[in-house]
């Protein structure tokens, strides 16, 4: 059945290189987050495996995003454990063992965040100069260049400025620097948020076939239910301060917590279970 | 097995084949890459690439390979399942993209800025003498619709604009009135004519000084914020909102604020001309000796009543020129953040250099109608 969900990925890759493969990639042990009173997060567990594609889904206010902030050190929780690779991210940023973890995931936050004076390719450029000067310029460009075209922008697309772009290319091109660095980990927050379906749909695919060919690592929080069905391995459902389910989809709708019916089988959630179902028809008859 | 990337060439020219070995990654990239190609250029042609001994490659590695693939017609052998999806997907992403934009012939560019800056002056002087004439307009239905005029919005600027300007524009007026009197006084002294201080101080700080200071302070601080305040609104489409519901932006932001300023302005300048000549009359009293009591004595003599009127004739266009310029550049924000800065930079500069050459204007009219 799982297989079934996900026509295009029977068994997640093995990764080029595994230090070794047993740790988790991601390791959230009693995780503690608060603004004043209002407790965002209070002993929040979560394990992302290796190789797979994590959704984290929750109603608006359940910390998704913080929790995202957590793992990649923006935000200092008030307790708990976060390892990254089985390296801690809550120590200062400026030691090696950090620095080398920052290296080894990228982010691409949901407005896109790219670099206003820069265009696309050099956008692209900039965490491969942070990370290795030794480069050499006309390199760089080759490298930035294919970067582009892999996250599926068009070759005209590299010397453009970020206001010159679209929602979507907006979107890819941050993908494109979030990859720069061929990182094993990379966490996206709702990364089709804002795109017209049409183009929702394109990335969706464009994320599971960069997982596939990569063997990413990915942290996906969104909203969108087709991308739940098409992308995600495993789900991870936030209420109550903390992760309450994880599993595939079809274990998460097997079980009886009445949000979690209400998400996956509401009439949205239907629709878009629908939807996969149909998909899913449609390739066995390809076949 | 080694990590580092290494290679090996055997066999003969035509016929060779590159050996590759250890990690092909990002992180050992530059040691190898140079390298290669040298030898490569010295050895000529191979017919395959062996991967056998890769331990690990990631999508940097897989270009080069796919490059190299590519560029000499040879065969990949012995690649792990991985590499080969890796190199296939780098190989197919492998097109020429332009990293910057072209750089265009610097005479070329240099003509084409000048040409854009002077339309866009002329296009922004324009737009500013509309923007007045919407505000005039605005103003003449605000008269016949007084019960429109939002009341509070004037009176936070009233505090915005005036209050909380007090104690900075005293400050710097006074210590303006300390420096005047000083360095007059020190000319004056070659003269024996050391008195004529106070003529000097009280007639620029009522005349001039006091306002053109106060305009300065007030295009600094209340100018930037109504750009910075607009345009962060016009950002976040509050104004746009706004129309919808079929509230005026003209009537419920700028003109509570160019009124807030037009009637702070001369009330600024008066207290700025006052403490100017506070800060001079203590210098008097403590570098030349002259007591307070005289010194204010002098100062209704000195001062003809014309300076004053000059002032408060000129107080309110200063406040409307400054206020409007800063509500003009905040409205005129569109699409990103980064525009509110250069925005708020623009009713700065723009303010100020008005008032100036408005001041330089007033300063040749007043001395032709007679007010010496």
């Amino acid at each position: 059945m799982r297989a079934a969900a996900n026509p295009h990925h029977n068994a997640p890759p093995a990764l080029p290189f595994v230090h070794d493969a047993d740790t988790p990639a991601i390791r959230v042990r009693g995780l503690r987050n608060a603004f004043g009173d209002q407790v965002i997060h209070d002993g929040l567990d979560l394990d992302v495996r290796r190789g797979e594609i994590l959704g984290v889904v929750g109603g608006s206010g359940t910390g998704k995003s913080v929790l995202m902030r957590s793992i990649i050190g923006l935000q200092v929780p008030q307790a708990g454990e976060v390892e990254v690779f089985g390296v801690s991210t809550l120590g200062p940023a400026d030691t090696d063992a950090q620095r080398d973890i920052r290296r080894r995931w990228g982010v691409l936050f949901q407005g896109g965040a790219l670099f206003s004076t820069l265009t696309v390719a050099e956008n692209v450029q900039v965490p491969i100069r942070e990370y290795f000067p030794a480069i050499s310029d006309a390199l760089l460009d080759e490298i930035a260049a294919y970067k582009v075209v892999l996250a599926g922008l068009p070759a005209n697309a590299g010397p453009k400025y970020p206001s010159e772009l679209s929602g979507g290319m907006i979107k890819r091109a941050a993908l494109a620097r979030a990859l720069a660095l061929d990182p094993a980990l990379v966490f996206l927050d709702e990364p089709t948020a804002g795109l017209d379906p049409i183009s929702a749909a394109a990335f969706d695919e464009l994320i599971r076939d960069l997982a596939d060919t990569l063997g990413l690592t990915v942290l996906l929080i969104t909203h969108d239910l087709d991308t739940l069905h098409t992308v995600c391995d495993r789900v991870a459902v936030l209420a109550d301060h903390r992760v309450i389910a994880i599993g595939t989809i079809d274990e998460l709708v097997a079980s009886d917590h009445p949000w979690i019916a209400e998400y996956f089988l509401g009439p949205r959630g239907r629709a878009a279970m629908d939807a996969r179902t149909r998909h899913h028809d449609m390739n066995d008859d390809g076949v | 097995m080694s990590l580092t990337p290494d290679f090996s060439i055997d066999g003969d020219d035509g016929a060779a084949t590159l050996r590759l070995s250890g990690r092909l990654t990002l992180a050992r990239f530059d040691s190898i890459h140079d390298r290669l190609h040298a030898a490569l250029a010295e050895h000529g042609g191979i017919a395959a690439i062996d991967l056998g001994d890769v331990v690990r490659i990631d999508t940097v590695g897989a270009w080069m390979v796919s490059r190299l693939a590519a560029t000499t017609g040879a065969r990949i052998i012995a690649a792990s399942a991985e590499a080969k999806v890796l190199i296939d997907a780098v190989g197919r992403s492998d097109q020429p993209v332009a990293i910057r934009p072209e750089p265009v012939f610097p005479l070329v560019r240099i003509t084409r800025e000048v040409g854009t800056s002077v339309i866009d002056t002329f296009a922004e002087l324009k737009g500013l003498l509309s923007f007045f004439g919407e505000a005039l307009i605005a103003t003449l239905a605000l008269w016949r619709h007084p019960q429109r005029i939002r009341w509070n919005a004037v009176f936070t600027g009233f505090e915005a604009v005036g209050v909380n300007a007090l104690a900075i524009i005293g400050l710097m007026t006074f210590l303006i009135g300390v420096v005047i009197a000083q360095q007059g006084a020190v000319q004056l002294r070659q003269f024996g004519l050391e008195v004529f201080t106070i003529n000097l101080v009280g007639r620029t700080s009522i005349r001039e000084l006091g306002l053109l200071m106060t305009a300065i302070m007030v295009a600094g601080r209340s100018g930037s914020a109504f750009a910075a305040q607009l345009g962060t609104m016009k950002l976040t489409e509050e104004v746009d909102a706004m129309r919808t519901i079929g509230v005026s932006p003209m009537e419920a932001l700028v003109l509570p604020r160019v009124f807030a300023t037009l009637l702070m302005m001369p009330l600024l300048g008066f207290y700025a001309a006052m403490t100017s000549m506070i800060g001079g009359g203590l210098f008097c009293w403590y570098g030349l000796d002259i007591p307070p009591l005289t010194y204010i004595a002098l100062l209704r003599d000195i001062i003809p009543m014309t300076d004053m009127w000059a002032m408060l004739i000129k107080a309110p266009v200063f406040g409307i020129v400054v206020a409007i310029t800063g509500c003009y550049h905040g409205m005129q924000v569109k699409s990103n953040a980064e525009e509110v800065g250069r925005r708020t930079t623009d009713a700065v500069v723009q303010g100020i250099f008005l008032v100036i050459v408005l001041d330089a204007f007033f300063a040749v009219f007043f001395t032709a109608i007679g007010w010496q």
